[in-house]
């Protein structure tokens, strides 16, 4: 296997089991080798190799590299990983290397970028393959443009939104190359020390980032017990809640929750925009949804240009009648 | 304790997207002749977050740095009156179109020429580009540690100590100096400038240096297009008599999408 036109991917795993973002990556990293008769790799820190590397295999990948992570090391992931990636290029040339623009990603592409004097592109939404090189469109000023790079280096780096990419339809019996190895020593000597974790309180368990439904609160709401009509709404929908800055900063909903372009982009198959004007502000964190449905009591509201689905009305009234007409369909499939 | 604060000065990104332009030639942006130009709301945080460790801590200093056409000291001094130290200003005429990696040369050469800092401190991302490269590369090409997405920064006995919030939650985080941590808007409201501030800010200094040439050819990248992409103004509005009509219609056609 030639490495010249190899494509490294990042992949993250939680609970001994690949990421939805890292499936994405492998199926993505797979379209981009095939596009020039390349590999796809995958590096992978776990502490059950055996699971979760045919998987990856499985999803795309023709060679695994595992490392041995235990749960309780208080090395700081990015320096952790930035030293095994770095181990891993001097053995094995990848050209393309592929990661999330997750909490991690986002800070190790950069930093591996700078440390192997790499092109990079951030938090991309479509990576295509172009004479040999990688070109990338990502959102910028906020969701209002794009902009297409491409990527001249070898290696070369990508961070990849989550949701952007199909991935691979795993199919087990997909042969591919795995090696199993201890983390080199200095990887765990992080000069950063991880002191504590501390797992968000979404309720309904599902992260915003990742919920195929998300419905989001504004001012709109006129206050904090909007918000627990829409926890019912998400509830029913199976999605994550989610507020505009205004609902933030009136202390209605956690900072946590807050979409726009000073908080989380999201890109759900369908946002619900309860109670949100549609600025400009809040559209650069939502506005690469599948389907908006708004719900508004002002018909001039502006986020009925940019939605999908429009309902001019007291959501006090409309949402309570959607969780019911929802709840019954469902009751019914069941049936 | 020596703090440096990097910010950058953008359009106003809160400028409604109508008025919104780029040039698909020179594929950068058009500045909209009324819209005000801003510190990019990270980098005011980024201020903040350097405010409140004074505040607990006396005996530190803030500098500010911005890499700009010479003579944009504007976002530098509404930094200091925001309660700011000094301000230094690397000159550049080419500073529109620098991109990450010359941009990360420049300000790393102005900085080892300014000094020590214990802590620099940046924005997790300017709000043009959204890109977030800078911040870390800067760490990286000094060699220092750097914790990026902070919505909290201390110091304890001489260590950094960051709240890092992560895809799931957020973690603790410590590390020795010198460090460089971005800021996440988690972190909260920025102050305002009082007017005393002001007044003290136009004698506080802000040195300019003149940005240095770099070799382009490492992390070469090439902008192909910058464009707007196409709105939706196709909205279908349901507007039933009743609001349990309106479900059933809506419940309907997302259903129909297989939305639901």
């Amino acid at each position: 296997m030639s490495s010249a036109d190899d494509v490294l991917v990042i992949a993250e795993s939680g609970a001994d089991a690949p990421t939805g973002m890292t499936l994405e990556l492998l199926g993505l990293g797979r379209r981009l080798a095939d596009a020039v008769s390349g590999s796809v790799s995958a590096i992978a820190l776990t502490s059950a190799a055996s699971e979760l590397a045919p998987r990856l295999i499985a999803a795309g990948a023709d060679r695994v590299m595992t490392f041995e992570a235990g749960r309780d090391t208080d090395a700081y992931p990015p320096e952790l990983w930035l030293e095994v990636i770095g181990e891993s290029l001097r053995s094995h040339a990848s050209a393309f290397i592929l990661m999330g623009h997750t909490a991690l990603g986002a800070e190790l592409g950069p930093r591996l970028a700078f440390r192997t004097n790499a092109a990079i592109a951030t938090s991309c939404e479509i990576v295509e393959m172009a004479e040999g090189q990688l070109v990338a469109t990502r959102p910028c000023f906020g969701n209002k443009a794009r902009e297409v790079l491409t990527l001249h280096t070898r290696p070369s780096i990508v961070t990849v939104r989550a949701r952007t990419h199909e991935p691979l339809v795993e199919d087990a019996t997909r042969k591919g190359e795995i090696t199993v190895g201890a983390l080199p020593a200095k990887a765990l000597q992080t000069r950063t020390r991880v002191v504590q974790r501390t797992p968000d309180d979404i309720v309904s368990g599902i992260r915003l980032e990742n919920a195929r439904i998300v419905v989001a609160g504004g001012r709109g709401l006129g206050g904090a017990e909007g918000f627990e009509v829409l926890e019912k709404f998400a509830e029913a929908l199976g999605g994550a809640v989610g507020a505009s800055r205004v609902a933030c900063d009136l202390g209605w909903a956690p900072h946590s929750r807050q979409i726009g372009m000073s908080g989380k982009t999201v890109t759900p198959d369908l946002y619900v925009a309860v109670g949100i004007s549609g600025a400009s502000h809040h559209m650069a964190g939502c506005g690469r949804a599948k389907a908006i449905l708004a719900i508004n009591s002002d018909a001039q509201a502006a986020i009925f240009k940019e939605a999908h689905f429009g309902i001019v009305g007291d959501y006090r009234q409309i949402v309570p009648a959607l969780i019911e007409e929802i709840v019954r369909q469902r009751a019914t499939l069941t049936a | 304790m020596n703090i440096l604060v990097c910010i950058k000065e953008i359009q106003n990104p809160e400028l409604p997207s109508e008025l919104f332009r780029v040039d698909e030639v020179k594929k950068q942006l058009i500045f909209f002749p009324n819209a005000s130009l801003v510190t990019s709301p990270f980098d005011a945080q980024a201020i903040e977050a350097a405010l409140r460790i004074r505040d607990s801590m006396s005996d530190t200093k803030i500098t500010l740095i911005t890499l700009g056409p010479s003579g944009s000291q504007a976002a530098l001094k509404r930094g200091l009156a925001m309660g700011a130290d000094a301000g230094i200003l690397v000159s550049d005429s080419h500073a529109q179109s620098s991109g990450p990696f010359e941009t990360v040369r420049k300000l790393c050469h102005a900085i080892r020429d300014a000094g020590d800092f214990d802590l620099i401190i940046t924005g997790r991302q300017a709000a043009d580009f959204d890109a977030g490269i800078v911040g870390c590369g800067m760490a990286e090409v000094l060699g220092i540690p750097v914790l990026a997405f902070a919505r909290s920064v201390r110091v304890a006995n001489g260590r950094v100590v960051v709240e890092r919030v992560l895809d799931d939650g957020f973690e603790t985080v410590e590390t020795p100096t010198p460090c460089l941590v971005t800021v996440s808007n988690e972190l909260g409201e920025p102050r305002k400038a009082s007017l005393r501030l002001t007044m003290q800010a136009a004698k506080k200094p802000i040195v300019t240096v003149k940005a240095i040439e770099v070799d382009e050819t490492q992390g070469r990248r090439t902008r192909e297009r910058l464009f707007i992409p196409s709105r939706n103004s196709d909205c279908e509005m349901f507007s039933q008599s009743t609001p349990g009509d309106i479900a059933r219609e809506v419940t309907a056609s997302l259903a129909a999408m297989r939305m639901i």
